[in-house]
Parts: structure tokens; C-alpha cells; sequence
């Protein structure tokens, strides 16, 4: 079975883009617009990895993990966030909320499977 | 995939156009409470927003511009820069400038330059001028190139083939970041010969242990010609958390090899596990070296078997160097070499009778020198049988042309992949295996991959993809044929095999054995014969060459998504390993590639299955054959007889003789041609005292089995 994968982004284009990019890789895809958002889609949805963004209204990205590790059933999913941040500490406090790895805006669709095929296998 | 592109853009305009509305609107607010955080925070996501897929979409200009004028906000958003005037006028410029690259992406030239300068000077002024006031703040990043850090690898320049020693020290917490440390050795292995050796010393008991912590380290040696870089990168992510130490063994050819190789002592030594005075110590005493370490519980066996680990590799490393210096060969006319192998068997027998002898002699001197005699064979025989293998690469070398020509022909768009080129088989089997690959290949080109509209319109890529792969699997080598075509259809095979008489209308069998039947004479379930494929003839060509090689056929296909084919042979042909078996005082050999399991048939234990010819094994009938019977055997059957359970082709069977004797070295003998209708043996074997032993052919033999369980 196909793994499946949330993309969590507030840019529609981004999540368009990833999501585009997972499917064409043979995953399946849930899509997001914010950390709310995708705490409301995860139970039951059986996802496998979730991509956010950091920077999003309502719930942030830091806020998601924070959320999504508390969660028995996700705690050892593994998180990517997407940054455009090249400061560290939002990198930092990114992992130390229990992200599993990053990967910096932009990228291009080559990198973004990489990075899942590092944390996903 | 270029329209999908354009749609793509669309997305990204439209979002951006939006963005950039919201961005006034805010940018004016702002204006009115230059106090509201909030405010700042939603102009800082706008911009990063736009910044961020800009790049993406391939709107680099944007990214760039809108890079200085986030840098600008950031600072605002920490309360570095205050909301000023001069600053909304210059944002909303910006605005303005955002927008018209986006109506006018394509042009080369940036429009209206001089204004795009002064702007950026005017964000800079702002910038600098908050600088002179807080020099103590970390310098602003002002370039767009951020260096993702999967790239890194790639700039990094080849250093050749190296060894690396890693030793790997996850932090008991990885798995709560969701990291699989197991993925991170996979990539390690991707970049060369790795050899992985697990740490468990810190494995504490059962009750004490935590399943959420991770308690194992790894000592990997790596040899790559990527560089170092590139096994950081794989690191990348646990760099922070996890003890890493990377560290260059050895580069061959670096006039060690006149030193000849380290000795784990000192391969300890250098990793600091163990000091060098307790190694000189341990080294006083005559014992292998790691057995020492580990009796003084200096180090633990994880860390000895880890220096060997590296030992072996360094080592086998350079001989493969000097495998490539010295590759002079000398070309040998095949026959020799078959005539090396029969006399190789002939010595296997021979020393098989001497070792029986010697142990019923009870003469120690003739134990000894059987057992050097055997020892001395086996390597002959292992050496023998390594100058026969060849490497399949230059089989698969041939079918790229034939796939290029077939789908040109074809019209249709195919690609050819290969793996396990490397892989070994004797020289025969690869001769004999030519013809049957063409075949199946030319089927999956034929009726596998749907013309490029066809793939088009299922949502599919326009090229198809044939994969060849190789590779080993104990005793056996598997060669897959993949495609990822249409898939067969379980409902046409199923009406042809009905038409063609080969299963009867209310059949039920499972898809794996309708599969099976495409491999029967005379079927096809191609409307039209083409050129390539379609008369029916071939497919159960294929099925006697593999039968002929030992070997087995399976099919896995789903509709719509591919096929695969799986070829499972024998790695030689001249020499099994067997199962010795006795039936009254007769022997018989079972392949032990296809043995399962062997299991007790209790005859004072009767129950109403066994005279079904079932045997109820954990819960599953297993049919059974009973070989007295099948070969006519009279004299008294024993009390408990035993059952080798074998599976062969999906299928588990058993063969009920009186007793099992054990492992056997099997040469093979071919039997006469006054045999050939035999069907349910396969050659035969001499043993050590003279007798001879019949080789069963456990695909035959299952199918009698199966038509009398059927009955």
C-alpha cells in the first residue's frame, strides 16, 4: 500500500507543488492549510509523515510537532518542516519540539523525495 | 507534464496576487497602529509566503527581491527595526514592484532597473541604519542562495574510492523525532560497501527496557569515492543529538599494502577502545587476540567483531584493486572447464566413501587425514565452481538493443533498467537462459506496456519502464522481469483456459495458479498473433527451459499496475545440496533448496487425515505422497515414518519416507536416455559407499501428488 503523506502549508502553490510532487512518486497525499487544520485531519487519516511549513496562521509549524508528538498514535511519525528561515533557531526550536528533519525553501522535487526517502525509507 | 508546469504558475500568480492585496491592506492598517505584532506578523508570512514559492515556481526574481524586503520585516517583526513612515512607504513600493514582475515574469532585462535599486538601497538604508544603532545583533543573511543541505554532496569533488570508520551513537530519545536510524544505514549503504556492526552492549534486560529508547549504537566501515561530505550528509539530520565519529582508514594503494593488514589489535588501538599497553599485555598471551580483549572484559564482542568487520573490508577492498591491476586472464576452452568440473564431482564421491571408511575403521591417523582430504575438496570444489560463474551483466548488455529495436517497431516509448548486473551464475545456465529472457521480455514489451497514449490517458508516464533484476538468495538466484504495463487479466486468462479445456467451468483455483496456466501449451490470450508474440508457442517453452535448469516460474501481476516475473534458479548445476532420505533400504535425494521442514507421521496415533493423505500442520492441511507407494516399494513400513514438507511453487507438499539420513554434497549425474520418460526423477547421485541414489523431482512428483488429492 502507497505510504501516505501530509503536506501542511498555508500557500496553496507550496501544497500544490509538494503534493503534486509526492503523487507523481507513487504516495499518497492529505492536504492541510495550517497546524489546526492538520491535527483535525490526522486521526484515523493513517498518515505515515507530515511536511509543514513554519510559518502559519491559527497553529504554527513549531505548535504542530508539538501537538503531533504528544499524540500517541503519531508520536514516532516522522515530521519534515519546510523553512525559508536560514536563522537557526527557528531550526532549532523546530527539533527540539521533536522534528525529524528540514529541508530549506526553495527546493526542488528531487531534494523534497530525498528527504522523505532519508526519514521514510 | 509542461502544462501541469503552467497550471502550477497560474496557482502561484493567483495566490500571489492575493497575497500581495492582503499585504496592503495590512501594510495600511500598520499604518494607523504601527503597535499591532499581529499586524507585523501577517505582512512577515505574506512576503515569506511569496518569497518561499516564488523560487519554487521558478520566479526568481521575486524571491530575490522579496528576500531583502522580508530581511527588512524580520527585523521589524523582533522589534529591531521600528514601524516607520519611511518604512510603509518603501513596503508598499515594493508592493507595487512585486507585482509588476509578476505581470511580466518573462522579460530578461529586470523592469524599471533604476528603481529597483533605490529601492533596495532604501530597505538596506533602513537596515544599515539599525545596525550602527545595535552592532552587537547577528549580521542579517543578504543572500538568496541558501544552500539546502541536501545539495552539498554534489559540489563536494570525488576523492576516489576511501574507507571511512563511522561509529554511530544515537541519543536513546531518536525514535520521539520520528527517526528511523535503520533508513540512515540504508542511505550509508547506497553510497559504497558497507558493513554495519551492531553496538548492543548498553541493551539492558527485558523488564528494564524502554521499547521507546533506542539502546544500540552502529560501528559502520564505509569504502565510497563520494567523499566525507556526502556521509555527513546522510547524518544531517541526527548530526545535533547523535555521537558521530567519521574517521579515513585506508585509502588502498597507499603503500600499506607492503605492511600487509592492520591487526585488530591495532585497528582497537587506533579506534581508542583499547590502550595500547593493555593490548601488549593481552598479546603476551597465546590466544587470538579478540578472545583475550573479551576474556579481560577490556572490550565487548561487539567491538571486536566490529574492527574485524573493518579488517575484512579493508582487505577486500585492495584485493579488488589488485583484481583490476592483475586482470590479466588466460581464456580456457569451456570444455576443460567441464571436464574440471566431473572430475571435481568425481573427487567429492570419492572422498564421501573415504570419510566413510575412515569412521568405521575407528584409525584416528585415517580420520585425520579424511578429514584434511575433505576440507581440501570442498575448496576445490567452491573454486571449481567460482571459475564457472560468469556475471549476468553481459546477458542483460543484449536485451537494451532488443527492447530499443522491439519498441520502435512496436511504436511504443520503453525504457530498460537493470540491477544486480554482478550477479554470478554458472556459465551454463546463463547460456541456457538467453532464450527464455527474450521471450519473456519480448511478451512484456508485446502485451505488457500500453502505447504512450494509452499510458497517457491511465494517468501513467508516456515511457514504460522494464526493470531486470538480479540478484542472490541462498542456494538460488532470482532474476525478476517487471514491467509496469497492464497487467494481466485474471478474467481473460480464465475464459481462455476454459476454452482451451485447461480447467474446468466451475474451477476454483487461486489467481497465483490461473497465472501459472499462461505457462501451458498452446496458450495465448492475444487477440492478434503479431510478430513479437501472440501464437502461444514460448511461454511454455520458457516454463521447460526454467523446469530443465531446476528452476521455478512465478507471476505476480496486478491489473493496470504490472507484472513481474520471477525466474528462481539453481546457482549451478553440477552440485546440490541434498536431503538424504530412506525409503527400505533405498536413497533418494531431495533438493534441500525446496525443503521446509521435516516432521513425524505416527502410525499408532491414526486419525481419520491420515488416511486423507492430509497431515494437519499447525492448523494447515498439507497433502502428502506417500514415495512407498508412489515407487512401488514393498516390505514393511515402519512404525513412525517421517515427512519432508517441501514447498515448491507457492505450495507446500510433503513425501513420506521411513527415514531421513541428512545433509548431502549432491553431484549430479545425469541418468541415461533409456530414462528420459522417467518423470518424477530428476538424475542421480552416487554415494559414498557405491550405491546409487535417485534425485526426486519435487515439481513433478507435487503434481501427481496434487491430481490424487484431488481425486
Amino acid at each position: 500500500m502507497a505510504k501516505c503523506i501530509m503536506t501542511v502549508d498555508d500557500s496553496v502553490s507550496v501544497r500544490q507543488m509538494v503534493s503534486f510532487t509526492l503523487k507523481n512518486a507513487g504516495y499518497d497525499v492529505v492536504e492541510a492549510s495550517d497546524g489546526k487544520d492538520a491535527l483535525g485531519k490526522l486521526n484515523g487519516s493513517g498518515v505515515n509523515m507530515i511536511i509543514t511549513d513554519l510559518n502559519m496562521p491559527n497553529l504554527d509549524g513549531i505548535g504542530l510537532i508539538r501537538a503531533v508528538r504528544s499524540n500517541d498514535a503519531y508520536k514516532f511519525v516522522p515530521i519534515v518542516m519546510l523553512t525559508t528561515e536560514s536563522q537557526d533557531s527557528k531550526k532549532q526550536e523546530g527539533k527540539s519540539a521533536g522534528a525529524t528533519g528540514w529541508i530549506v525553501k526553495p527546493f526542488k522535487p528531487e531534494q523534497l523525495l530525498g528527504v522523505i526517502k532519508k526519514v521514510l525509507g | 507534464m509542461n502544462h501541469i508546469a503552467d497550471a502550477q504558475s497560474e496557482v502561484y500568480k493567483e495566490e500571489a496576487r492575493e497575497l500581495l492585496t492582503v499585504l496592503e491592506d495590512s501594510l495600511l492598517q500598520l499604518e494607523r497602529s504601527p503597535d499591532d505584532k499581529e499586524l507585523v506578523g501577517q505582512i512577515f508570512r505574506a512576503l515569506h509566503t511569496i518569497k518561499g514559492s516564488g523560487s519554487m515556481f521558478g520566479f526568481d526574481r521575486i524571491a530575490a527581491f522579496t528576500h531583502e524586503v522580508e530581511t527588512t520585516f524580520d527585523l521589524v517583526r523582533n522589534s529591531e527595526i521600528p514601524v516607520s513612515k519611511a518604512l510603509i512607504d518603501h513596503t508598499l513600493q515594493a508592493k507595487d514592484y512585486i507585482k509588476l514582475l509578476l505581470e511580466e515574469p518573462t522579460t530578461d532585462e529586470a523592469p524599471c532597473e533604476q528603481d529597483l535599486k533605490t529601492l533596495i538601497g532604501s530597505f538596506n538604508k533602513l537596515v544599515s541604519g539599525h545596525k550602527e544603532t545595535m552592532t552587537q545583533n547577528p549580521p542579517t543573511n543578504t543572500s538568496t542562495t541558501i544552500t539546502s543541505a541536501q545539495g552539498a554532496s554534489s559540489s563536494n569533488a570525488p576523492a576516489g574510492l576511501l574507507t571511512y570508520r563511522i561509529r554511530f551513537c544515537p541519543a536513546s530519545d531518536i525514535f520521539l523525532t520520528g527517526t528511523n536510524p535503520l533508513f540512515l544505514l540504508d542511505e550509508l549503504q547506497e553510497l559504497g560497501e558497507c558493513r554495519a556492526v551492531a553496538q548492543t552492549n548498553a541493551l539492558s534486560s527485558l523488564e528494564e527496557m524502554n521499547p521507546e529508547l533506542c539502546y544500540v549504537a552502529w560501528d559502520i566501515v564505509l569504502t565510497t569515492d563520494k567523499g566525507i561530505e556526502a556521509i555527513r550528509d546522510v547524518f544531517i539530520f541526527v548530526e545535533d543529538t547523535a555521537a558521530i565519529h567519521i574517521e579515513k582508514v585506508d585509502s588502498p594503494g597507499d603503500g600499506a599494502a607492503e605492511e600487509g593488514y592492520k591487526k585488530v589489535g591495532e585497528i582497537l588501538v587506533e579506534r581508542g577502545d583499547v590502550k595500547a599497553e593493555e593490548l601488549k599485555e593481552a598479546l603476551g598471551e597465546q590466544k587470538r587476540i579478540g578472545d583475550i580483549l573479551i576474556d579481560k572484559g577490556i572490550v565487548t564482542r561487539d567491538k571486536i567483531a566490529s574492527a574485524l568487520a573493518e579488517q575484512e573490508q579493508v582487505k577486500e577492498v585492495r584485493e579488488k584493486k589488485a583484481k583490476e591491476e592483475a586482470a590479466s586472464s588466460i581464456r580456457v576452452a569451456a570444455a576443460k572447464l567441464d571436464k574440471l568440473v566431473d572430475l571435481v564431482g568425481e573427487l567429492v564421491t570419492v572422498q564421501a566413501h573415504l570419510s566413510q571408511k575412515a569412521n568405521s575403521q575407528a584409525d584416528p591417523e585415517l580420520v585425520l587425514i579424511s578429514e584434511e582430504v575433505e576440507r581440501l575438496t570442498g575448496e576445490l570444489r567452491d573454486n571449481t565452481m567460482s571459475i564457472r560463474m560468469v556475471p549476468i551483466g553481459s546477458t542483460f548488455g543484449r536485451f537494451s538493443r532488443l527492447v530499443r529495436d522491439l519498441s520502435k517497431e512496436l511504436g511504443k516509448e520503453i525504457e530498460m533498467a537493470t540491477e544486480g548486473a554482478e550477479t554470478e551464475l554458472d556459465k551454463t545456465v546463463i547460456e541456457r537462459l538467453n532464450d527464455p529472457l527474450v521471450h519473456l521480455i519480448r511478451n512484456s514489451i508485446d502485451h505488457g506496456i500500453e502505447p504512450p497514449d494509452v499510458r497517457e490517458s491511465l494517468g501513467k508516464t508516456r515511457k514504460g519502464l522494464i526493470q531486470l533484476t538480479a540478484r542472490h538468495a541462498g542456494a538460488q538466484v532470482h532474476i525478476e522481469i517487471t514491467d509496469d504495463g497492464a497487467g494481466l487479466d485474471s478474467a481473460r486468462i480464465r475464459e481462455k483456459a476454459i476454452e482451451k479445456g485447461l480447467i474446468s467451468h466451475d474451477a476454483e483455483i487461486t489467481e497465483k495458479e490461473l497465472f501459472g496456466l499462461i505457462f501451458a501449451p498452446g496458450f495465448s490470450t492475444a487477440e492478434k498473433v503479431s510478430n513479437v508474440s501472440g501464437r502461444g508457442v514460448g511461454m511454455d517453452v520458457v516454463k521447460r527451459t526454467i523446469d530443465a535448469l531446476r528452476g521455478h516460474i512465478e507471476v505476480e501481476s496486478e491489473q493496470g499496475m504490472g507484472t513481474t516475473i520471477t525466474l528462481k534458479l539453481p546457482l549451478t548445476l553440477a552440485i546440490i545440496d541434498g536431503l538424504l532420505v530412506e525409503v527400505d533400504k533405498d536413497y533418494y535425494v531431495l533438493p534441500l533448496s525446496s525443503v521446509e521442514e521435516c516432521i513425524e507421521l505416527d502410525h499408532s496415533k491414526k486419525t481419520r487425515q491420515q488416511d486423507g493423505r492430509f497431515v494437519n500442520l499447525r492448523g494447515h492441511l498439507v497433502p502428502y505422497v506417500r514415495l512407498r507407494e508412489q515407487f512401488g516399494v514393498k516390505g514393511d513400513i515402519p512404525d513412525v515414518e517421517q515427512i519432508v514438507v517441501t514447498g515448491s511453487e507457492g505450495n507446500k507438499i510433503g513425501f513420506v519416507v521411513d527415514q531421513v539420513i541428512g545433509e548431502h554434497q549432491t553431484v549430479i549425474k545425469t541418468l541415461s536416455r533409456v530414462y528420459k520418460d522417467v518423470d518424477s526423477v530428476s538424475g542421480a547421485t552416487i554415494l559414498g559407499d557405491g550405491t546409487v541414489a535417485l534425485i526426486l523431482d519435487i515439481s513433478k512428483l507435487s503434481q501427481v501428488g496434487r491430481c490424487e488429492g484431488n481425486a
